[in-house]
């Protein structure tokens, strides 16, 4: 019986050190973890961010953790304030960010890119038309070889393989700029399932993320599918040309975003609105995106987040430009700059 | 001419009684190769995915990978914070669950049987089979919306799978402790408490460690609960109110990525993920073999 | 003086008894409450899509979010078909290998190939995802479906079921993987429902002159066909709530089509997919509650059906 007493000493001292060892630690991680800030979203933008942050890191005590988890994550878990920015490809409505008190403001622009896996076929052989992808998404066009598609590349050897599209399963922005690019080049499109961050796809298989969307087009042979430039070099995908407005057919390259991004208006009060798809243009890319953040103005880290993104915007064009996204004009940076010094937000 | 008919008949019979007799024989021998082929096929699944995962995983496994964070695309980076990740959520959540799931076994097995002891045991067995992302979810919208992703979210989750558990393995084992013995520590005067906590939960300890080492390796491979609540962190924190990965979770984000490394990393994850999970279940059965030996001595 | 003390020791175990009593309700209570919370939050965050399609959201094949209109038709079926393949598959698996572990195989290799099989149990899901991902899935793209396609293709309602382009991906590659998954778990019932079969009345059968099959076929099974069957609907409720297994290999296309081929969805997987992005109070966000609830239906059933069944079995194994 002593014994066991004993043991049982034992065992409670045991158990208090434990306890009180966790609660140390923890508040020794509080003190330090500060400065993580969490953050969801697009995954187009995915990329960037994560590559901003290893060098952010290196120079402040800021350290960002991203989930890419798609635009319409990026949007409602910065409503649900379960995150200290969300990020979005498209803008949110004014409405909803009043009504919730948060800012929003762009960091980069980026192209997204239609990628396929034909035997035969290498990177931009292939031409399509906005009409004729959207006849493909709509399961109208099912086949390579495929008479519209021969009409457009009379002299490419296309196989008489089933056309597989891959599209986003998650809410994802890219989806909406693309169904966006799809609805302006086809009127069926846009009264049988128009554009959002996610729709009723007819046909077709769904990957999460652009990162899944880029692995099952390297695996399945005819499949098309639509993800962001920078997945697409990562992955050695084969991409395809497109007609643009002014009627050329052009290859996705830095040069034709940045040519489509000159061309763009930003509605500076309205959360830097800009409609950037199929403007009209000497060799312009027809489907680029603008990103965005999304931050609570008055919560205690958002400075943190501001921080961050301060650095992103003012020292991060190097590698904004080695991802090959499209860096924000000078004049748009500005008043990003000016915008946080009017909410008391850089700067500590 | 009579008995020549009668006797190639008898002969016919014989035949055809003999053609039966063989045709059952070889239906016997089918089913028996086809049985002994679907087990030799199961033991084959098996292996190939253990090859698999050896083959795919071990080239990837490397002091690097484990002493370095995971990293953005592009850069090398490693499994780190998956793995402290992993031991920090699945030991804080059956820290959690042992009491829970202890004190109600006991109650089970110990407390008569009652109409609320048959109701606890039944809404115990359905939690168990309850699908682990409903568990999630009910996490996201009792904590989550409230505190934020945090790893306590996640902790909570796996522990509301791991206490069924638990609390069945609990259940069994007191169950087998004749009755004469917890009868002869009453009979000595100790209260009911001391004749659970002294008697009979020292006999009943393998069984009890069975089925906490089985919990264990169940939610240690869980990623559905941790999807809507532990979120994932691409850098270590130990804040458990901040968002924590995890192994499971890193395989679900890095497998279908186009990405090569970080395929490499998911499959490493799964080689560590699931030789860590048979490592226990291994112990766990041959701890309970142990017990049941000596029992029987 | 010594009495006092002894009293007030008493007293203090009466005490810490009803100190322990409390903990050992509390616990159990805890349970009570949160199996009770996740079915009240359930049913509480689903009544959105309930009151507002009604109880033809049970029967609408739709899931558009561009016009907010949500349907459950198109995920039930899809959890339903895969599982109901992975147990077509998994019952012949499950039921041979018992059969060999219990009756053929001699006892002493039997004691260590039955603990082997049943680490396959132990397997997380997500390596189960993972390997069809890896290796299920470019098996049925590049072999599978072009041979049956080829070979069936012209035949009217089988080219129905394998037509489409070759993702790999779909409900039969979900059920295969489903049917790995689950196959310990039906075959260890089994197996313990055959071991307990009395050997009197197989061995009567043997003095009959039946042969090993004939008695698995007319005297064990028929003796156990109730665990048999409780260990088969065990299977299956296990099937439907799983996700990371499916999630990989599904294809996440919420479309119903006849094609066993064709990406489709499951309940779960949808949830996992959908639910961080569905905004709080949304109708999406209730939409896919009300499919949880619906999972969870499904999956107490196949609960209550499994433990009726098993327990009536166990009754007959006391009785004898």
């Amino acid at each position: 019986m002593p014994l066991s007493y004993k043991n049982r000493f034992q065992r409670k001292t045991m158990l208090i050190c434990c306890i009180s060892l966790y609660i140390i630690m923890v508040n020794i991680a509080k003190a330090e973890s500060l400065k993580t800030i969490t953050g969801v979203g697009s995954s187009f933008a995915a990329p960037l961010y994560q590559a901003w942050a290893s060098e952010v890191t290196k120079e402040t005590h800021i350290q960002l953790n991203y989930q890419a988890l798609g635009s319409s994550a990026g949007q409602n878990q910065v409503l649900a304030k379960t995150v200290h920015f969300g990020a979005s490809d498209i803008p949110m409505t004014e409405q909803k960010r009043k009504n919730s008190n948060l800012m929003q403001f762009p960091t980069a622009m980026g192209g997204i890119v239609i990628v396929v896996h034909i035997p035969g076929i290498q990177s931009n052989q292939l031409q399509l038309t906005g009409s004729v992808l959207a006849d493909i998404y709509s399961g109208k066009i099912t086949k390579w070889n495929d008479p519209a598609i021969i009409a457009l590349n009379k002299n490419q050897n296309l196989p008489d393989i089933d056309i597989a599209p891959i599209h986003r399963a998650d809410g994802s922005g890219t989806t909406a700029v693309f169904t966006n690019y799809l609805s302006e080049q086809s009127a069926d499109w846009k009264t049988n399932y128009g554009s959002n961050t996610s729709i009723d796809w007819p046909t077709g298989m769904g990957g999460k993320g652009n990162s899944s969307v880029a692995s099952i087009v390297k695996n399945v042979e005819g499949s098309i599918g639509y993800i962001e430039y920078a997945y697409m070099l990562q992955s050695h995908l084969d991409a395809v040309k497109l007609k643009n407005k002014i009627g050329q057919f052009v290859a996705a390259t830095p040069i034709t975003f940045q040519n489509a991004a000159n061309a763009a208006n930003w509605d500076y009060d309205k959360g830097f609105n800009t409609n950037l798809i199929d403007v009209s243009g000497d060799q312009v890319w027809p489907i680029i995106s603008a990103t965005y953040v999304l931050v609570p103005i008055q919560e205690e880290r958002t400075k943190d987040v501001i921080q961050f993104f301060n650095w992103g915007i003012q020292n991060g064009d190097k590698i904004t430009i080695q991802l090959h996204y499209v860096s924000l004009p000078d004049s748009v940076k500005k008043k990003i700059i000016s915008l946080w010094k009017d909410s008391n937000l850089t700067g500590q | 001419m009579d008995l020549s008919s009668a006797s190639s008949q008898l002969n016919n019979s014989w035949v055809q009684k003999n053609n039966l007799v063989q045709r059952r024989k070889l239906k016997n021998q089918l089913f028996i190769i086809g049985a002994l082929g679907i087990t030799g096929l199961l033991l084959l699944v098996l292996f190939s995915i253990l090859a698999i995962l050896l083959i795919n995983g071990l080239s990837g496994l490397s002091l690097f990978t484990l002493s370095h964070m995971t990293a953005p695309q592009g850069i090398k980076g490693g499994l780190l914070n998956p793995i402290l990740g992993s031991l920090f959520q699945t030991g804080l959540a059956i820290f959690l669950a042992i009491p829970i799931g202890v004190l109600a076994g006991i109650f089970l097995a110990e407390y008569g049987n009652t109409r609320m002891v048959s109701l606890v045991r039944f809404i115990s067995d359905m939690l168990m089979s309850a699908p682990s992302i409903l568990v999630g979810l009910f996490i996201y919208t009792v904590i989550v919306i409230y505190l934020g992703y945090s790893a306590f979210a996640g902790i909570c989750a796996l522990a509301i799978l791991a206490i069924p558990l638990i609390v069945r393995t609990t259940e069994d084992t007191l169950r087998l402790i004749p009755t004469t013995i917890s009868e002869a520590g009453f009979a000595l005067g100790a209260p009911k408490w001391k004749v659970i906590i002294f008697v009979c939960l020292p006999i009943a300890k393998g069984g009890i460690m069975t089925g906490i080492l089985l919990a264990i390796s169940r939610i240690a491979g869980e990623a559905a609960p941790l999807l809507f609540t532990s979120l994932g962190n691409s850098d270590w924190s130990w804040n458990i109110f901040a968002p924590m990965t995890s192994l499971p979770l890193i395989i679900y984000q890095y497998a279908d990525s186009a990405d090569d490394q970080w395929v490499q990393l998911a499959w490493t994850a799964a080689l560590l993920i699931t030789m860590a999970v048979l490592c226990l279940n291994i112990v766990a059965k041959s701890y309970l073999e142990k017990g049941l030996k000596n029992k029987r001595k | 003086m010594t009495n006092v003390k002894k009293n007030i020791d008493i007293n203090r175990k009466a005490s810490s008894s009803s100190w322990f009593n409390g903990l050992v309700w509390i616990s159990s209570f805890l349970i009570l409450f949160i199996f009770i919370g996740l079915i009240l939050k359930l049913l509480w965050g689903s009544q959105q899509a309930f009151a507002t399609f009604g109880i033809e959201f049970l029967t609408r094949a739709i899931w558009n979010p561009v016009t907010q209109q949500y349907g459950a038709v198109s995920a039930v079926l899809g959890t339903l078909v895969t599982s109901l393949i992975g147990i077509v598959i998994a019952i012949p698996l499950a039921f041979g290998s018992a059969y060999a572990l219990s009756e053929i195989i001699p006892i002493r290799i039997s004691r260590i190939v039955t603990p082997i099989i049943q680490l396959l149990a132990a397997v997380p899901s997500i390596i189960f995802g993972m390997w069809g991902f890896f290796f299920i899935v470019p098996l049925m793209a590049r072999y599978v479906q072009p041979f049956l396609k080829h070979n069936f293709g012209h035949i009217p309602i089988l080219s129905a079921l394998f037509s489409g382009p070759p993702f790999g991906v779909g409900l039969f590659t979900g059920g295969l993987i489903l049917a790995v998954m689950i196959t310990p778990f039906i075959a260890a019932v089994m197996q313990n429902a055959f071991q307990n079969t009395p050997v009197l009345l197989k061995e009567s059968a043997y003095s009959l002159g039946a042969t090993k099959w004939e008695i698995m076929r007319y005297v064990t099974l028929a003796w156990s066909k109730k665990a048999v069957l409780g260990g088969i609907i065990l299977g299956w409720g296990r099937a439907l709530g799983e996700t990371m297994a499916i999630t990989f290999v599904i294809g996440n296309a919420n479309k119903i089509g006849w094609s066993l081929f064709a990406p489709s969805n499951t309940i779960s997987s949808l949830i996992a997919l959908e639910f961080p992005e569905s905004a709080t109070g949304s109708l999406k966000m209730s939409s896919l509650m009300g499919l949880g609830v619906i999972l969870m239906v499904i999956s107490f059933l196949a609960l209550f059906c499994s433990r009726y069944l098993l327990r009536q079995s166990e009754r007959k194994l006391r009785g004898n």
